[in-house]
Protein backbone atom coordinates (compact mmCIF):
# COMPACT_ATOMS: atom_id res chain seq x y z
CA UNK A 1 0.00 0.00 0.00
CA UNK A 2 2.97 2.68 0.78
CA UNK A 3 4.35 1.36 -2.21
CA UNK A 4 1.50 2.30 -4.42
CA UNK A 5 1.31 6.09 -2.59
CA UNK A 6 5.19 6.21 -3.46
CA UNK A 7 4.78 5.45 -6.95
CA UNK A 8 1.93 7.74 -7.53
CA UNK A 9 3.72 10.40 -5.49
CA UNK A 10 7.16 10.12 -8.50
CA UNK A 11 4.42 10.16 -10.96
CA UNK A 12 2.80 13.34 -9.65
CA UNK A 13 6.24 14.96 -8.68
CA UNK A 14 7.67 13.96 -12.35
CA UNK A 15 4.61 15.09 -14.28
CA UNK A 16 4.93 18.12 -12.37
CA UNK A 17 8.38 19.18 -13.25
CA UNK A 18 8.28 18.32 -16.98
CA UNK A 19 5.27 20.28 -17.19
CA UNK A 20 6.90 22.95 -15.35
CA UNK A 21 10.29 22.84 -17.51
CA UNK A 22 7.88 22.63 -20.99
CA UNK A 23 5.91 25.99 -20.27
CA UNK A 24 9.42 27.34 -18.67
CA UNK A 25 10.32 27.61 -22.14
CA UNK A 26 6.88 29.70 -23.09
CA UNK A 27 8.13 31.67 -20.90
CA UNK A 28 11.83 32.49 -22.12
CA UNK A 29 9.82 33.07 -25.59
CA UNK A 30 7.03 35.12 -24.62
CA UNK A 31 9.55 37.24 -22.10
CA UNK A 32 11.72 37.90 -24.69
CA UNK A 33 9.13 38.86 -27.12
CA UNK A 34 7.55 41.69 -24.78
CA UNK A 35 11.22 42.69 -24.09
CA UNK A 36 12.24 43.47 -27.24
CA UNK A 37 8.80 45.06 -27.88
CA UNK A 38 8.21 47.37 -25.07
CA UNK A 39 12.00 48.44 -25.30
CA UNK A 40 12.12 48.37 -29.09
CA UNK A 41 9.31 51.07 -29.63
CA UNK A 42 9.74 54.02 -28.24
CA UNK A 43 12.75 54.91 -30.16
CA UNK A 44 10.66 54.67 -33.04
CA UNK A 45 8.10 57.21 -32.12
CA UNK A 46 11.08 59.56 -30.67
CA UNK A 47 12.45 59.35 -34.17
CA UNK A 48 9.74 59.10 -35.94
CA UNK A 49 8.21 56.06 -38.21
CA UNK A 50 9.29 57.35 -41.73
CA UNK A 51 12.50 58.53 -40.14
CA UNK A 52 13.51 55.37 -39.04
CA UNK A 53 12.63 52.69 -41.04
CA UNK A 54 13.17 54.97 -44.35
CA UNK A 55 15.97 57.05 -43.23
CA UNK A 56 18.99 56.38 -45.53
CA UNK A 57 21.26 58.24 -42.49
CA UNK A 58 22.57 56.46 -39.57
CA UNK A 59 24.48 58.55 -37.03
CA UNK A 60 24.15 57.95 -33.60
CA UNK A 61 27.24 59.38 -32.10
CA UNK A 62 27.51 62.48 -34.23
CA UNK A 63 26.44 66.15 -33.22
CA UNK A 64 23.58 66.10 -35.55
CA UNK A 65 21.99 62.98 -34.71
CA UNK A 66 20.20 61.01 -37.65
CA UNK A 67 18.45 57.17 -36.94
CA UNK A 68 17.54 55.95 -40.14
CA UNK A 69 17.75 52.39 -40.72
CA UNK A 70 17.21 51.88 -44.18
CA UNK A 71 20.67 50.86 -44.73
CA UNK A 72 21.16 48.28 -42.45
CA UNK A 73 17.23 46.78 -43.52
CA UNK A 74 18.48 46.75 -47.34
CA UNK A 75 22.07 45.28 -46.20
CA UNK A 76 20.42 42.23 -44.83
CA UNK A 77 17.92 41.63 -47.52
CA UNK A 78 20.26 41.82 -50.06
CA UNK A 79 22.97 40.02 -48.36
CA UNK A 80 20.40 37.50 -47.46
CA UNK A 81 19.46 37.25 -51.15
CA UNK A 82 22.62 37.21 -52.43
CA UNK A 83 23.68 34.34 -50.45
CA UNK A 84 20.73 32.63 -51.41
CA UNK A 85 20.95 33.43 -55.37
CA UNK A 86 24.99 31.88 -55.12
CA UNK A 87 23.78 29.15 -51.69
CA UNK A 88 20.91 27.32 -53.47
CA UNK A 89 21.83 26.42 -56.79
CA UNK A 90 25.23 25.03 -55.19
CA UNK A 91 23.08 23.56 -52.33
CA UNK A 92 20.56 21.93 -54.21
CA UNK A 93 22.58 20.26 -57.08
CA UNK A 94 24.94 19.11 -54.76
CA UNK A 95 22.00 17.36 -53.06
CA UNK A 96 20.20 16.12 -56.29
CA UNK A 97 23.75 14.15 -56.62
CA UNK A 98 24.35 13.35 -53.26
CA UNK A 99 20.93 11.86 -53.18
CA UNK A 100 20.61 10.32 -56.40
CA UNK A 101 24.08 10.18 -58.53
CA UNK A 102 26.54 9.73 -55.82
CA UNK A 103 27.68 6.17 -54.85
CA UNK A 104 27.66 5.22 -51.42
CA UNK A 105 31.21 5.92 -50.11
CA UNK A 106 30.90 9.47 -51.99
CA UNK A 107 27.69 9.93 -50.52
CA UNK A 108 28.94 9.55 -46.88
CA UNK A 109 31.65 11.14 -47.56
CA UNK A 110 30.25 14.60 -48.35
CA UNK A 111 27.79 13.99 -46.32
CA UNK A 112 30.16 13.70 -42.88
CA UNK A 113 31.92 16.94 -44.83
CA UNK A 114 28.47 18.88 -44.82
CA UNK A 115 27.33 18.01 -41.34
CA UNK A 116 31.55 19.02 -39.97
CA UNK A 117 30.88 22.31 -42.29
CA UNK A 118 27.40 22.76 -40.18
CA UNK A 119 29.39 22.78 -37.05
CA UNK A 120 32.08 24.97 -37.73
CA UNK A 121 31.01 28.47 -35.06
CA UNK A 122 30.51 31.54 -37.38
CA UNK A 123 33.51 33.13 -36.47
CA UNK A 124 35.80 31.13 -37.68
CA UNK A 125 33.90 32.01 -41.04
CA UNK A 126 34.14 35.20 -39.93
CA UNK A 127 38.39 34.82 -39.37
CA UNK A 128 38.35 32.97 -42.68
CA UNK A 129 37.00 35.87 -44.54
CA UNK A 130 38.92 38.08 -43.07
CA UNK A 131 42.38 36.27 -43.66
CA UNK A 132 41.57 34.75 -47.23
CA UNK A 133 38.35 36.41 -48.97
CA UNK A 134 38.62 40.39 -48.12
CA UNK A 135 42.24 40.70 -49.66
CA UNK A 136 41.28 38.73 -52.37
CA UNK A 137 38.10 41.11 -53.18
CA UNK A 138 40.37 44.02 -52.96
CA UNK A 139 43.19 42.21 -55.13
CA UNK A 140 40.68 41.49 -57.54
CA UNK A 141 38.67 44.39 -57.85
CA UNK A 142 41.26 46.58 -57.00
CA UNK A 143 39.67 48.22 -54.05
CA UNK A 144 40.87 50.11 -51.79
CA UNK A 145 39.51 48.31 -48.92
CA UNK A 146 38.20 44.29 -49.44
CA UNK A 147 35.71 44.43 -46.69
CA UNK A 148 31.93 44.65 -48.64
CA UNK A 149 28.81 43.08 -49.37
CA UNK A 150 30.23 40.76 -51.69
CA UNK A 151 32.55 39.59 -48.90
CA UNK A 152 29.53 39.31 -46.97
CA UNK A 153 27.62 37.53 -49.04
CA UNK A 154 30.13 34.82 -50.50
CA UNK A 155 30.69 33.93 -46.50
CA UNK A 156 26.97 33.86 -45.79
CA UNK A 157 25.92 31.45 -48.56
CA UNK A 158 28.92 28.85 -47.64
CA UNK A 159 27.28 28.81 -44.25
CA UNK A 160 23.71 28.68 -45.43
CA UNK A 161 24.77 25.34 -47.83
CA UNK A 162 24.25 22.32 -45.55
CA UNK A 163 21.09 23.35 -44.04
CA UNK A 164 19.88 23.55 -47.47
CA UNK A 165 21.63 20.45 -48.58
CA UNK A 166 20.58 18.45 -45.54
CA UNK A 167 16.63 19.54 -46.17
CA UNK A 168 16.81 19.12 -49.96
CA UNK A 169 18.47 15.46 -49.64
CA UNK A 170 15.51 14.52 -47.39
CA UNK A 171 13.34 16.05 -49.36
CA UNK A 172 14.68 14.33 -52.49
CA UNK A 173 15.33 10.97 -50.70
CA UNK A 174 11.56 10.92 -49.57
CA UNK A 175 9.62 10.58 -52.65
CA UNK A 176 8.80 7.52 -53.53
CA UNK A 177 10.35 5.01 -55.52
CA UNK A 178 7.83 4.32 -57.78
CA UNK A 179 8.28 7.68 -59.44
CA UNK A 180 11.54 6.96 -60.40
CA UNK A 181 10.26 3.37 -62.05
CA UNK A 182 7.80 4.63 -63.64
CA UNK A 183 9.62 7.19 -65.30
CA UNK A 184 12.09 4.79 -66.29
CA UNK A 185 9.61 2.50 -67.48
CA UNK A 186 8.60 5.66 -69.94
CA UNK A 187 11.77 5.81 -71.75
CA UNK A 188 13.37 8.47 -69.39
CA UNK A 189 16.72 8.46 -68.63
CA UNK A 190 18.32 9.54 -64.69
CA UNK A 191 18.69 12.81 -65.80
CA UNK A 192 15.14 13.39 -66.53
CA UNK A 193 13.70 11.39 -64.08
CA UNK A 194 15.31 13.56 -61.46
CA UNK A 195 14.84 17.11 -62.83
CA UNK A 196 11.06 16.65 -64.21
CA UNK A 197 9.50 14.02 -61.81
CA UNK A 198 11.66 13.94 -58.51
CA UNK A 199 12.50 17.53 -58.18
CA UNK A 200 8.98 18.55 -58.84
CA UNK A 201 7.61 16.18 -56.55
CA UNK A 202 10.04 17.30 -53.63
CA UNK A 203 9.78 21.10 -54.18
CA UNK A 204 8.02 21.85 -51.09
CA UNK A 205 10.73 20.24 -49.16
CA UNK A 206 13.19 22.12 -51.12
CA UNK A 207 10.94 25.69 -50.37
CA UNK A 208 11.28 24.47 -46.98
CA UNK A 209 15.39 24.04 -47.49
CA UNK A 210 15.07 27.88 -48.82
CA UNK A 211 13.38 29.50 -45.99
CA UNK A 212 15.54 27.76 -43.32
CA UNK A 213 18.69 29.06 -45.66
CA UNK A 214 16.88 32.67 -45.32
CA UNK A 215 16.40 32.29 -41.29
CA UNK A 216 20.14 31.62 -41.10
CA UNK A 217 21.36 34.51 -43.23
CA UNK A 218 18.90 36.85 -41.91
CA UNK A 219 20.20 36.52 -38.32
CA UNK A 220 23.53 35.91 -38.77
CA UNK A 221 25.91 38.32 -37.10
CA UNK A 222 29.69 37.33 -36.13
CA UNK A 223 30.69 36.05 -39.54
CA UNK A 224 29.38 39.13 -41.69
CA UNK A 225 30.79 42.21 -39.10
CA UNK A 226 34.23 40.61 -39.80
CA UNK A 227 34.21 40.54 -43.39
CA UNK A 228 31.74 43.43 -44.46
CA UNK A 229 33.86 46.18 -43.53
CA UNK A 230 30.53 47.49 -40.72
CA UNK A 231 30.19 51.01 -42.07
CA UNK A 232 26.67 52.26 -42.46
CA UNK A 233 26.51 52.50 -45.99
CA UNK A 234 23.79 52.45 -48.44
CA UNK A 235 24.73 48.87 -49.85
CA UNK A 236 26.47 48.36 -52.60
CA UNK A 237 28.52 45.49 -53.36
CA UNK A 238 31.85 46.73 -53.13
CA UNK A 239 30.56 49.11 -50.56
CA UNK A 240 31.77 48.00 -46.56
CA UNK A 241 28.16 47.88 -44.95
CA UNK A 242 26.38 46.88 -41.89
CA UNK A 243 24.06 44.25 -41.44
CA UNK A 244 20.89 44.99 -38.68
CA UNK A 245 22.63 42.07 -36.63
CA UNK A 246 26.02 43.90 -36.63
CA UNK A 247 24.38 47.53 -35.84
CA UNK A 248 23.45 45.90 -32.56
CA UNK A 249 25.94 44.29 -31.96
CA UNK A 250 28.57 46.90 -32.55
CA UNK A 251 27.78 49.85 -30.57
CA UNK A 252 25.48 47.90 -27.99
CA UNK A 253 28.68 47.60 -25.14
CA UNK A 254 29.03 51.29 -25.91
CA UNK A 255 25.53 52.68 -25.99
CA UNK A 256 23.22 55.02 -23.92
CA UNK A 257 20.20 57.01 -24.25
CA UNK A 258 18.20 57.70 -27.53
CA UNK A 259 21.18 55.80 -29.35
CA UNK A 260 20.62 52.32 -26.96
CA UNK A 261 16.43 52.90 -27.51
CA UNK A 262 17.17 52.82 -31.25
CA UNK A 263 19.28 49.86 -31.16
CA UNK A 264 16.54 47.93 -29.74
CA UNK A 265 14.44 49.00 -32.36
CA UNK A 266 16.98 47.64 -34.74
CA UNK A 267 16.23 44.66 -32.54
CA UNK A 268 13.02 44.74 -32.77
CA UNK A 269 12.39 45.02 -36.92
CA UNK A 270 15.34 42.17 -37.42
CA UNK A 271 12.57 39.63 -34.71
CA UNK A 272 10.14 40.76 -36.79
CA UNK A 273 12.01 39.81 -40.52
CA UNK A 274 12.39 36.14 -38.73
CA UNK A 275 9.32 35.76 -37.33
CA UNK A 276 8.04 36.56 -40.91
CA UNK A 277 10.11 33.78 -41.91
CA UNK A 278 8.78 31.36 -39.17
CA UNK A 279 5.51 32.19 -40.51
CA UNK A 280 6.28 31.43 -44.28
CA UNK A 281 7.66 28.00 -42.88
CA UNK A 282 4.95 27.18 -41.12
CA UNK A 283 2.66 27.90 -43.94
CA UNK A 284 4.91 25.85 -46.51
CA UNK A 285 5.08 23.06 -43.74
CA UNK A 286 1.27 23.07 -42.93
CA UNK A 287 0.20 23.36 -46.89
CA UNK A 288 3.00 20.06 -47.37
CA UNK A 289 0.57 18.25 -44.38
CA UNK A 290 -2.58 19.18 -46.72
CA UNK A 291 -1.74 17.47 -49.78
CA UNK A 292 -0.16 14.39 -48.48
CA UNK B 1 0.37 -14.83 -85.34
CA UNK B 2 3.78 -14.26 -84.88
CA UNK B 3 6.23 -14.30 -81.68
CA UNK B 4 6.82 -11.16 -80.44
CA UNK B 5 9.06 -11.96 -77.95
CA UNK B 6 11.18 -15.08 -78.09
CA UNK B 7 13.45 -16.33 -75.09
CA UNK B 8 15.59 -18.96 -74.96
CA UNK B 9 17.78 -20.46 -72.39
CA UNK B 10 17.55 -17.65 -70.13
CA UNK B 11 19.23 -17.64 -67.08
CA UNK B 12 19.36 -14.73 -64.25
CA UNK B 13 21.33 -14.57 -61.41
CA UNK B 14 21.36 -12.35 -58.32
CA UNK B 15 24.95 -12.89 -56.75
CA UNK B 16 25.14 -16.68 -56.25
CA UNK B 17 21.47 -17.20 -56.31
CA UNK B 18 19.82 -18.95 -59.43
CA UNK B 19 16.94 -17.02 -59.43
CA UNK B 20 15.64 -17.77 -63.29
CA UNK B 21 16.15 -21.11 -64.41
CA UNK B 22 16.83 -22.00 -68.63
CA UNK B 23 13.26 -19.93 -69.36
CA UNK B 24 12.03 -20.97 -72.97
CA UNK B 25 9.11 -18.92 -73.88
CA UNK B 26 7.23 -17.23 -76.54
CA UNK B 27 4.94 -14.49 -76.55
CA UNK B 28 2.44 -14.48 -79.11
CA UNK B 29 1.35 -10.44 -80.92
CA UNK B 30 -2.14 -9.36 -79.86
CA UNK B 31 -2.62 -11.51 -76.77
CA UNK B 32 -2.74 -11.93 -73.27
CA UNK B 33 -0.33 -13.80 -71.71
CA UNK B 34 -0.33 -14.22 -67.99
CA UNK B 35 2.35 -15.06 -65.75
CA UNK B 36 1.24 -16.72 -62.43
CA UNK B 37 2.83 -18.88 -59.65
CA UNK B 38 3.85 -18.52 -56.08
CA UNK B 39 5.22 -15.99 -54.45
CA UNK B 40 9.18 -15.29 -54.91
CA UNK B 41 8.82 -17.60 -57.82
CA UNK B 42 10.57 -15.01 -60.16
CA UNK B 43 7.86 -13.94 -62.46
CA UNK B 44 7.85 -10.08 -61.76
CA UNK B 45 12.31 -10.83 -62.17
CA UNK B 46 11.24 -12.20 -65.42
CA UNK B 47 9.00 -9.25 -66.47
CA UNK B 48 10.99 -6.63 -65.88
CA UNK B 49 14.04 -8.19 -68.24
CA UNK B 50 11.63 -7.59 -71.13
CA UNK B 51 12.25 -3.98 -70.65
CA UNK B 52 15.32 -4.01 -68.96
CA UNK B 53 13.84 -2.77 -65.98
CA UNK B 54 16.75 -5.17 -64.63
CA UNK B 55 19.19 -2.81 -65.25
CA UNK B 56 18.48 -1.39 -62.11
CA UNK B 57 18.89 -4.23 -59.64
CA UNK B 58 22.14 -4.31 -58.93
CA UNK B 59 24.04 -7.70 -58.69
CA UNK B 60 21.61 -9.65 -61.47
CA UNK B 61 23.81 -11.41 -64.12
CA UNK B 62 22.13 -13.27 -67.01
CA UNK B 63 22.81 -15.64 -69.48
CA UNK B 64 20.47 -17.04 -72.90
CA UNK B 65 18.95 -15.17 -75.24
CA UNK B 66 15.68 -12.69 -75.05
CA UNK B 67 14.77 -11.68 -78.51
CA UNK B 68 12.16 -8.45 -79.36
CA UNK B 69 11.34 -8.00 -82.96
CA UNK B 70 14.95 -9.05 -83.82
CA UNK B 71 16.59 -7.18 -81.21
CA UNK B 72 18.47 -9.08 -78.43
CA UNK B 73 17.92 -7.49 -75.34
CA UNK B 74 19.86 -9.94 -72.88
CA UNK B 75 23.83 -8.10 -71.82
CA UNK B 76 23.38 -5.79 -75.23
CA UNK B 77 24.04 -2.40 -75.93
CA UNK B 78 19.96 -1.88 -77.15
CA UNK B 79 18.68 1.78 -76.82
CA UNK B 80 16.88 1.49 -73.62
CA UNK B 81 15.21 4.44 -73.95
CA UNK B 82 13.53 3.32 -77.13
CA UNK B 83 13.07 -0.48 -75.95
CA UNK B 84 10.68 1.06 -73.07
CA UNK B 85 8.94 3.35 -74.94
CA UNK B 86 8.02 0.44 -77.08
CA UNK B 87 7.49 -1.75 -74.32
CA UNK B 88 5.43 -0.43 -71.71
CA UNK B 89 4.52 -0.73 -67.90
CA UNK B 90 2.31 -1.07 -65.37
CA UNK B 91 3.17 -1.17 -61.43
CA UNK B 92 1.76 -3.03 -59.01
CA UNK B 93 1.19 -0.15 -57.23
CA UNK B 94 -0.63 2.67 -58.85
CA UNK B 95 2.13 5.34 -59.51
CA UNK B 96 0.43 8.44 -60.69
CA UNK B 97 3.63 11.41 -60.57
CA UNK B 98 2.84 14.29 -57.95
CA UNK B 99 1.79 16.71 -61.38
CA UNK B 100 -1.62 17.25 -62.65
CA UNK B 101 -3.50 14.58 -64.82
CA UNK B 102 -2.63 16.26 -68.11
CA UNK B 103 1.42 16.46 -66.84
CA UNK B 104 0.68 12.43 -65.83
CA UNK B 105 0.04 11.42 -69.47
CA UNK B 106 1.94 14.32 -71.49
CA UNK B 107 5.05 13.58 -69.51
CA UNK B 108 6.48 10.73 -72.00
CA UNK B 109 5.83 12.34 -75.15
CA UNK B 110 7.29 15.34 -73.91
CA UNK B 111 10.65 13.05 -73.14
CA UNK B 112 10.37 11.73 -76.47
CA UNK B 113 10.11 14.79 -77.86
CA UNK B 114 6.75 16.20 -78.79
CA UNK B 115 6.54 19.88 -78.05
CA UNK B 116 3.46 21.04 -80.27
CA UNK B 117 0.82 21.83 -77.85
CA UNK B 118 -1.94 21.04 -79.73
CA UNK B 119 -0.52 17.51 -80.60
CA UNK B 120 0.17 16.67 -76.78
CA UNK B 121 -3.71 17.62 -76.45
CA UNK B 122 -4.45 15.05 -78.75
CA UNK B 123 -2.46 12.21 -77.16
CA UNK B 124 -3.28 13.15 -73.56
CA UNK B 125 -6.90 12.65 -74.82
CA UNK B 126 -7.00 9.25 -76.46
CA UNK B 127 -4.41 8.00 -74.49
CA UNK B 128 -7.28 8.70 -71.53
CA UNK B 129 -9.74 7.24 -74.03
CA UNK B 130 -8.04 4.04 -74.43
CA UNK B 131 -7.65 3.77 -70.35
CA UNK B 132 -11.49 4.26 -70.55
CA UNK B 133 -11.27 7.08 -68.12
CA UNK B 134 -11.38 10.19 -70.11
CA UNK B 135 -14.87 10.50 -68.89
CA UNK B 136 -14.21 10.73 -65.40
CA UNK B 137 -11.48 13.21 -65.63
CA UNK B 138 -12.45 15.53 -68.37
CA UNK B 139 -13.18 18.27 -66.53
CA UNK B 140 -10.03 18.32 -64.33
CA UNK B 141 -7.28 17.35 -66.24
CA UNK B 142 -5.23 20.41 -64.90
CA UNK B 143 -6.12 18.63 -61.33
CA UNK B 144 -3.86 16.90 -59.42
CA UNK B 145 -3.21 13.08 -60.33
CA UNK B 146 -2.66 12.70 -56.83
CA UNK B 147 -6.28 13.35 -55.77
CA UNK B 148 -8.04 10.50 -57.82
CA UNK B 149 -9.46 6.96 -56.85
CA UNK B 150 -6.77 4.11 -56.77
CA UNK B 151 -8.58 2.28 -59.41
CA UNK B 152 -8.71 5.61 -61.01
CA UNK B 153 -4.82 6.02 -60.61
CA UNK B 154 -3.96 2.91 -61.80
CA UNK B 155 -6.31 3.43 -65.30
CA UNK B 156 -4.68 6.92 -65.31
CA UNK B 157 -0.90 4.72 -65.35
CA UNK B 158 -1.86 2.78 -68.15
CA UNK B 159 -2.96 5.74 -69.87
CA UNK B 160 0.24 7.07 -69.40
CA UNK B 161 2.16 3.78 -70.55
CA UNK B 162 -0.08 4.36 -73.77
CA UNK B 163 0.65 7.87 -74.47
CA UNK B 164 4.28 6.69 -75.74
CA UNK B 165 2.63 4.33 -78.28
CA UNK B 166 4.19 1.54 -77.12
CA UNK B 167 3.68 -2.08 -79.08
CA UNK B 168 3.91 -4.53 -75.71
CA UNK B 169 2.09 -3.53 -72.47
CA UNK B 170 3.81 -5.30 -68.78
CA UNK B 171 1.41 -5.49 -66.03
CA UNK B 172 2.94 -6.60 -62.87
CA UNK B 173 0.16 -7.34 -60.26
CA UNK B 174 -2.14 -4.21 -61.48
CA UNK B 175 -5.08 -5.09 -59.90
CA UNK B 176 -3.15 -6.51 -56.69
CA UNK B 177 -4.12 -2.68 -54.73
CA UNK B 178 -7.67 -2.66 -55.63
CA UNK B 179 -10.65 -3.22 -54.92
CA UNK B 180 -13.00 -5.85 -56.94
CA UNK B 181 -15.12 -3.02 -58.73
CA UNK B 182 -12.01 -1.18 -60.07
CA UNK B 183 -9.94 -4.95 -60.90
CA UNK B 184 -13.00 -5.32 -62.80
CA UNK B 185 -12.44 -2.42 -64.95
CA UNK B 186 -9.00 -3.25 -65.08
CA UNK B 187 -9.92 -6.23 -66.69
CA UNK B 188 -12.48 -5.13 -68.88
CA UNK B 189 -9.85 -2.67 -70.23
CA UNK B 190 -6.75 -5.36 -70.27
CA UNK B 191 -9.16 -7.43 -72.78
CA UNK B 192 -9.80 -4.21 -74.66
CA UNK B 193 -6.30 -2.82 -75.32
CA UNK B 194 -5.00 -6.37 -76.90
CA UNK B 195 -6.52 -5.87 -79.97
CA UNK B 196 -4.12 -2.82 -80.04
CA UNK B 197 -1.56 -4.11 -78.06
CA UNK B 198 0.38 -7.66 -76.62
CA UNK B 199 -0.19 -7.69 -72.88
CA UNK B 200 2.08 -9.65 -70.17
CA UNK B 201 0.73 -9.67 -66.80
CA UNK B 202 1.77 -11.00 -63.50
CA UNK B 203 -0.80 -11.70 -61.49
CA UNK B 204 -1.36 -13.77 -58.22
CA UNK B 205 -5.18 -14.21 -58.80
CA UNK B 206 -5.76 -16.90 -60.69
CA UNK B 207 -9.47 -16.29 -61.54
CA UNK B 208 -8.16 -13.20 -62.76
CA UNK B 209 -5.61 -14.94 -65.55
CA UNK B 210 -8.66 -17.30 -66.50
CA UNK B 211 -10.53 -14.49 -67.41
CA UNK B 212 -8.79 -12.26 -69.13
CA UNK B 213 -5.40 -14.12 -70.81
CA UNK B 214 -5.07 -16.07 -73.83
CA UNK B 215 -1.72 -18.41 -72.79
CA UNK B 216 -0.68 -18.98 -68.81
CA UNK B 217 2.83 -19.87 -67.94
CA UNK B 218 3.70 -21.35 -64.60
CA UNK B 219 6.20 -20.50 -62.90
CA UNK B 220 7.59 -21.94 -59.36
CA UNK B 221 11.20 -21.60 -57.98
CA UNK B 222 12.33 -19.75 -60.82
CA UNK B 223 11.82 -22.50 -63.34
CA UNK B 224 9.03 -22.02 -65.80
CA UNK B 225 7.35 -25.05 -65.23
CA UNK B 226 4.32 -25.34 -67.82
CA UNK B 227 2.96 -22.90 -70.02
CA UNK B 228 0.24 -23.23 -72.83
CA UNK B 229 -3.32 -22.23 -73.49
CA UNK B 230 -5.17 -20.31 -70.46
CA UNK B 231 -7.62 -23.35 -71.10
CA UNK B 232 -5.26 -26.10 -71.05
CA UNK B 233 -3.51 -24.94 -67.85
CA UNK B 234 -6.66 -24.62 -65.61
CA UNK B 235 -8.28 -27.74 -67.59
CA UNK B 236 -6.00 -30.18 -68.19
CA UNK B 237 -2.49 -29.29 -66.96
CA UNK B 238 0.08 -31.76 -67.61
CA UNK B 239 2.45 -30.80 -64.92
CA UNK B 240 1.39 -32.19 -61.57
CA UNK B 241 2.78 -29.26 -59.21
CA UNK B 242 0.80 -26.99 -62.04
CA UNK B 243 -2.38 -28.74 -61.74
CA UNK B 244 -2.01 -28.88 -57.57
CA UNK B 245 -1.33 -24.66 -57.91
CA UNK B 246 -4.13 -23.97 -59.95
CA UNK B 247 -6.83 -26.38 -58.08
CA UNK B 248 -5.46 -24.06 -55.15
CA UNK B 249 -3.87 -26.85 -53.24
CA UNK B 250 -1.15 -24.72 -52.49
CA UNK B 251 0.12 -21.26 -53.34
Amino acid sequence: MKNRIQQDFTDILAKGIFTFLGYLNIVFVVVICFYLIISGIPAIFKVGFTDFIFGTRWASTAQDRAFGILPFILTSVYGTFGALLIGLPLGFFTSVYLAKFANKKVKSFVESTVDLLAGIPSVVFGFIGMLVLVPSIQYVFDLPDGSSLLAAILVLSIMILPSIIKVSIGAIQSVPYEYELGSLALGANRVETVYKVLVPAARRGISIAVVLGVGRAIGEAMAVMMVAGNVANMPGIFESVRFLTTAVASEMSYSSGLQREALFSIALVLFIFIMAINAVLNLVMKKRGKTK
Amino acid sequence: MNSLISVRNFNLYYGDNHALHNINMDIMEHEITALIGPSGCGKSTFLRCLNRMNDLIENVRLDGSIVYKGQELVNSKVNVSALRKSVGMVFQKPNPFAMSIYDNIAYGPRIHGVKNRSALDEIVESSLKKAAIFDEVKDRLKSSALGLSGGQQQRLCIARALAVEPEVLLMDEPTSALDPISTGKIEELTCELKKKYSIVIVTHNMQQALRISDKTAFFLLGDLVEMDSTDNIFTKPKDKRCEDYVTGRFG
